[in-house]
């Protein structure tokens, strides 16, 4: 009997440099349902290159309706770095009624120092919504050569006076020791990993996130094991507080 | 099913000593079903080891697989930049001691053929030869091997299995490199679980090329075994990349 899971790091369409073994909604969410993954919180790839975000947010709320419907959770993209990026905002909240946002700072040439994005966090925290954002979407050491990405630095974040509102950082490679915000395990390496995780963020700041189908699902799942943590608040319990929702 | 892992770095791991640290490598083995470790490196301070660096990794792996050989078998550093040192240590670690293979790292590429006396040495003694590549887009350190170098490897010796470590990491031109030479393995171990590494893998060298490794400590076991227990292969695929290649190539041993 598979570990009931909820997921916070998936994405739907397909990723710019490859095909991907389950980049289709349908086998997404059969393979999830098949891993014991309850909810999942999805973005989409074409976040990372297109610049129709209304038509990127649109697909994604229907796609998740589709074929994920009581399950996948659209994760609207917004981009402070283009104009109008409020109207992207309201739209998610208002047209699509997303609770979640996600950011790719790396892929839009914007810093969490840079006003717009403080701005941007102000906004989604006056609208109760949770904003991730995805530190890195792949390996410096493995990116296409030529569309190079170096790491979002979530540091700037922890001197916030609230950490930036209700935020959860996706794909970072190393404990992180602020304390206000929720981290995933998708990156998170090494031998005892999740425990020095756990040690830096605190036991209720680690969620479970997969970064499926760009990773195989079974390394978080894994993760879980190796660290002893099949039954702790990772696997479900943290996500459900993060969204607000009941246990 | 039974897995063997090509790639291990015990000291990591934690311990004040090598038999605490195998202790808890062992641990986190049953954990996650893993029934033999290769063990190799004390620490991953030495790129270009002098003949005492490497002989003290080597004499902490001995201590390794002393406490624990019917869980781990230990590979021999050595040093292509000191040759003759290094076949003496070979010597020591494969022809007189307990261990099954070797480990080369980013001394000097593996293309220069100053290391020929080491795979010469190694291939007669039937150990298995483990030679890190990685093919960095952001640049590799500059003795660290890229699959282009290993191809170099294999066309002077192709009767002597060799195993491409991390499949030079960018793995869609790793396995396009080494594709033409059937002696040289594909090591899955110490890059992300990318889903479609063992899948392409699989497809372009077939299953009898492929071996798991973990690169443990760096790396968790679990990123690593997903790229076999999540790939999209035959089960009998899976069970050939996570022990049968790998016992065959030991096995030669005798």
């Amino acid at each position: 009997m598979p570990v009931p899971v909820v997921d916070t790091n998936v994405y739907l369409s397909r990723w710019p440099f490859r095909r991907l073994p389950c980049d289709d909604t349908p086998g997404l969410v059969a393979k999830l349902k098949s891993a014991g993954v309850q909810r999942a919180i999805a973005g989409s790839f074409d976040a990372l290159l297109h610049r129709d975000i209304e038509g990127i947010n649109r697909r994604l709320a229907e796609e998740c309706k589709a074929h994920g419907a009581g399950m996948l959770m659209p994760a609207g993209c917004l981009n402070p770095a283009i104009p109008d990026w409020k109207e992207d905002l309201r739209r998610c909240q208002e047209t699509h009624a997303m609770r979640v946002i996600r950011l790719h700072p790396n892929y839009h040439g914007y810093t969490l120092e840079d006003s717009s994005a403080l701005e941007l966090l102000a906004e989604a925290s006056k609208r109760k919504l949770l904003v991730q954002i995805a530190c890195e979407m792949e390996d410096e050491r493995t990116q296409h050569p030529m569309v190079r990405t170096a790491a979002v630095n979530p540091a700037p974040l922890f001197a916030l006076p609230n950490g930036g509102g209700r935020v959860q950082l996706l794909n970072h490679r190393g404990p992180v020791k602020g304390k206000s915000v929720w981290i995933d395990i998708a990156m998170t390496e090494g031998v005892h990993g999740i425990q020095r995780q756990l040690q830096a963020a605190g036991d209720g700041r680690v969620v479970f996130g997969s970064y499926f189908p760009f990773f195989y699902l079974e390394s978080a799942l894994l993760k879980l094991t190796e660290s002893g943590q099949t039954e702790s608040g990772i696997a479900r319990a943290n996500a459900l507080r993060m969204l607000e929702e009941p246990r | 099913m039974t897995i063997w892992d090509l790639h291990c770095h015990p000291a990591s791991f934690g311990g004040r000593t090598p038999e605490e640290a195998m202790a808890e490598t062992i641990r986190l083995c049953d954990v996650m079903g893993i029934e033999r470790v290769c063990v190799y490196l004390s620490t991953l301070a030495h790129a270009d080891p002098t003949p005492a660096q490497f002989r003290q990794h080597n004499d902490y792996i001995l201590r390794c697989v002393g406490h624990f050989a019917h869980r781990a078998f230990g590979f021999a550093y050595v040093n292509p930049n000191y040759a003759a040192e290094s076949v003496e240590e070979i010597n020591r670690c494969v022809r007189d001691g307990p261990m099954v293979g070797i480990k080369l790292w980013v001394a000097r590429r593996c293309s220069d053929s100053v290391i020929d006396p080491i795979i010469q040495r190694a291939a007669a003694l039937n150990a298995v030869i483990f030679q890190h590549t990685w093919s960095k887009t952001n640049g590799n350190l500059p003795g660290e091997s890229t699959p282009e170098d290993m191809a170099a490897l294999a066309a002077r010796h192709p009767r002597t299995p060799i195993i491409c470590g991390h499949t030079g990491g960018n793995w869609e031109r790793g396995i396009r490199v080494i594709r033409p030479y059937a002696n040289v393995y594909a090591d899955l171990a110490g890059s992300d679980p990318t889903a479609g590494f063992t899948e392409m893998a699989v497809r372009e060298l077939g299953v009898s090329r492929i071996i798991y490794g973990s690169d443990t400590g760096g790396r968790s076991f679990s990123s690593q075994l997903a790229k076999v227990h999540g790939a999209r292969i035959p089960e009998g695929a899976k069970r050939a990349i996570f022990s049968e290649n790998l016992k065959r190539l030991i096995k030669v041993k005798g």
